[in-house]
């Protein structure tokens, strides 16, 4: 078992005819994600890298090859576009791995995601990974192995210390969701606790949160109520200064709301167990939850 | 990316917002023929910086005030020369304080009352929000914290867009009630929205937002911030983009593709990702050390970025060591290794170094660096790391 994407998952690459996309689209196939189809508008008819059917429109690829889940590595300023296309065809899941979309067109996206049962995961993340089955997206395969631990995170590279961390102590993970740095996101770590809460295959969480906004707090409070299911976390920002956007357009402190302080006492708060580095985060679970 | 209050104006008024008549000018020749387009019997001088609390700052001259608000042409000339060309220091400027290379004359509007509004976008619901309080004039974080009945929040449905109930909810939150007044609300606050949305703007604020003697409404005072995303559909926004009110480095850093934010630390460090970056700052301050900077170089890491990354850093006087904290996802520590080891021959590297890799071929790209001859401490973790950097910056 695990959450969002698994044995069933019948993906279609958006974009993946570019550069990057091919690279990592090619990755995930290796690691044996079942990709069924292309997207690029304009080269329908036409084969990806002797390997799938292009088609012109997502409409097609669900159409024709059944596909259920979406992965988007479309630029920045069509990527909207191609999100709000695949949640029209009824895509399930899709995953939007594009770094740089414009806020005002998310804002749009996301009220069509209110009006549909797709679930969007990013845009600018890592994607998300069911280690030994599917893993759709960028992140690296060779530092996860099939286990127990979901793991929830904003950060890419930040998700694969904590995943290398379980792995290499001899923990599995059962999903890894990279929900993405951006101040509007189609999941948020509330939902990723919710799904990890639900999947019995999940034995512990690990959610790995940021300076900005309040995501961390909100999935803090549902966790004090509802989770029963060891939780360790750990917050990136205790050193940014107010004011300064570090890297991520959601990484940033605005007046008192969104610091590392305010989000690591609303963790504790809540029974969850808090790394003091990012040298700690499993060693924190692990004390909390024996596998 | 932020403009200066004089360009925001301009912005008010192409969207029928209304703004006391006023100059911007860069050099005393042209103070004379500014003043005198101002009309009435005072006049306001403002000194235009990226950075709140103009009017209680001091120059680094001793002069007292960014803006100011004189009752004769000539008070407002000496008062303009003065703040041309000073440095202004303000309690968001940092000590180092933000030179004036602009100085903006306008009108002294009567004010009856003042007021705050703003439209920024909500994150918790991913809605375009308007604040409105009855307090104007005043730090908006503060009423808030204080008296959080004064403060209302109207949010607008970017698919539905803006309706005239909303704007009424925010008149009547105002107490700006006259058939006249709702009208002049009205239609500016459809300019407001239309500004926000057609600009991508990130935020929108008018403090203070003001009704004159005579019951017309106004703004006095104007700020605002662009989603630097969308920046590429508006090159009439890029345009008013002053380098000079940003560090020379970002600037720099942001023309290589990298992601820089200095800080007034003694260790530098060279990180692959955003989350990752900001937690190498925070283990280095865990182990008793202080960043000198954030640094993102992406997903990347080749020689010519690490190349650049390193002459940034290096530029920063204060650095006295750098720590360099890669996870190789996709790509192999191999190359990150080839990149380290070449841009240390490119740059003149005479301070503590200490590299932690991880994650692809690790092992090779260890070697790799243990036999390049560089002067650097490799590290097994990130803990590791830190306290090495720290260690050798304390000897």
């Amino acid at each position: 078992m695990s959450v969002l994407v698994g044995k069933d998952t019948r993906v279609v690459g958006q974009g993946i005819t570019g550069k990057a996309g091919t690279l990592h689209a090619l990755n995930n196939i290796a690691y044996g994600t079942n990709y069924v189809a292309a997207v690029t508008p304009g080269k329908g008819g036409t084969t990806w890298e002797d390997k799938l059917p292009i088609f012109n429109t997502v409409h097609d690829a669900v159409e024709k090859e059944g596909a259920n889940t979406s992965v988007i590595f479309v630029p920045p300023p069509f990527a909207a576009d191609g999100i709000l296309e695949a949640i029209d065809a009824g895509i399930e899941t899709i995953i939007c791995i594009t770094e740089g979309i414009p806020v005002r067109d998310m804002t749009i996206v996301k009220d069509a995601l209110k009006k549909s049962k797709t679930r969007l995961i990013g845009p600018n993340c890592p994607g998300i990974m069911t280690p030994g089955i599917c893993n759709i997206g960028i992140m690296p395969g060779y530092i996860a192995q099939p286990g127990k631990v979901g793991v929830v995170s904003r950060s890419g590279t930040l998700t694969y210390e904590a995943m290398y961390q379980l792995t290499v102590r001899g923990h599995g993970q059962s999903t890894c969701i990279g929900i993405g740095g951006d101040p509007v996101n189609g999941t948020s770590h509330l939902d990723a606790v919710k799904l990890f809460n639900d999947d019995p295959a999940t034995e512990a969480i690990i959610l790995i949160g940021e300076i900005g906004g309040s995501a961390e707090e909100e999935a803090a409070a549902f966790i004090k109520a509802n989770v029963k299911k060891p939780v360790a976390a750990f917050i990136a920002g205790t050193t940014a200064p107010p004011g300064r956007r570090m890297g991520h357009a959601g990484a940033i402190v605005s007046g008192s709301s969104g610091s590392a302080e305010t989000k690591i006492a609303a963790l504790k708060d809540a029974g969850i167990a808090v790394a003091p580095t990012p040298s700690e985060i499993a060693d924190t679970l692990l004390e909390i939850y024996k596998g | 990316m932020n403009i200066h209050e004089y360009q925001a104006k301009e912005l008010f008024t192409q969207y029928g917002i209304p703004v006391p008549a006023g100059k911007a000018v860069q050099s005393v020749d042209e103070f004379q023929a500014a003043i005198d387009t101002v009309t009435g019997e005072k006049i306001v001088v403002k000194s235009q910086i990226h950075a709140g609390g103009r009017g209680k700052g001091t120059f680094t001259d001793g002069y007292k005030g960014g803006v100011k608000v004189l009752d004769s042409r000539e008070a407002a000339f000496e008062a303009g020369k003065a703040m041309l060309g000073n440095t202004l220091v303000t309690h968001q400027t940092g000590p180092k304080g933000r030179e004036v290379k602009t100085v903006y004359f306008t009108e002294a509007s009567k004010i009856a009352k003042e007021y705050y509004l703003a439209i920024l976008l909500d994150r918790e619901n991913s809605q375009p929000v308007f604040i409105a309080s009855t307090e104007g004039g005043m730090d908006i974080e503060k009423v808030a914290a204080e008296t959080p009945e004064k403060i209302t929040r109207v949010h607008v449905d970017p698919a539905g867009g803006l309706h005239s109930f909303h704007k009424r909810k925010i008149a009547f939150a105002l107490g700006l009630t006259t058939k006249e007044q709702l009208k002049q609300l009205d239609k500016l606050l459809t300019g407001l929205y239309n500004l926000f949305w057609e600009k991508d703007c990130s935020l929108v604020e008018i403090n203070p937002l003001i009704t004159t003697v005579d019951g017309d409404i106004e703004a006095l005072d104007a700020k605002m911030n662009f989603d630097s995303n969308a920046l590429y559909r508006h090159p009439e926004i890029v345009a008013m983009r002053d380098l000079g009110e940003e560090d020379p480095k970002e600037v720099e850093a942001s023309k290589a593709g990298l992601s820089y934010i200095a800080l007034d630390g003694n260790i530098a460090c060279l990180v692959n990702g955003a989350g990752l970056a900001m937690a190498t700052m925070d283990i280095i301050k865990h182990f008793g050390g202080n960043p000198a900077n954030f640094l993102d170089v992406g997903g990347g890491g080749n020689e010519q970025q690490v190349t650049e990354a390193f002459r940034i850093i290096l530029s920063d006087a204060n650095v006295e060591g750098i720590l360099v904290n890669i996870f190789g996802g996709i790509m192999s520590c191999k190359t990150i290794a080839l990149g380290i080891i070449g841009a240390a021959k490119n740059v003149e590297l005479n301070v503590p170094l200490v590299v932690r890799l991880e994650g692809n071929e690790v092992k090779e790209g260890k070697k790799l660096l243990d036999e390049s001859g560089l002067k650097l401490t490799s590290a097994d973790s990130l803990a590791d790391a830190a306290k090495k950097i720290v260690e050798l910056i304390q000897k």
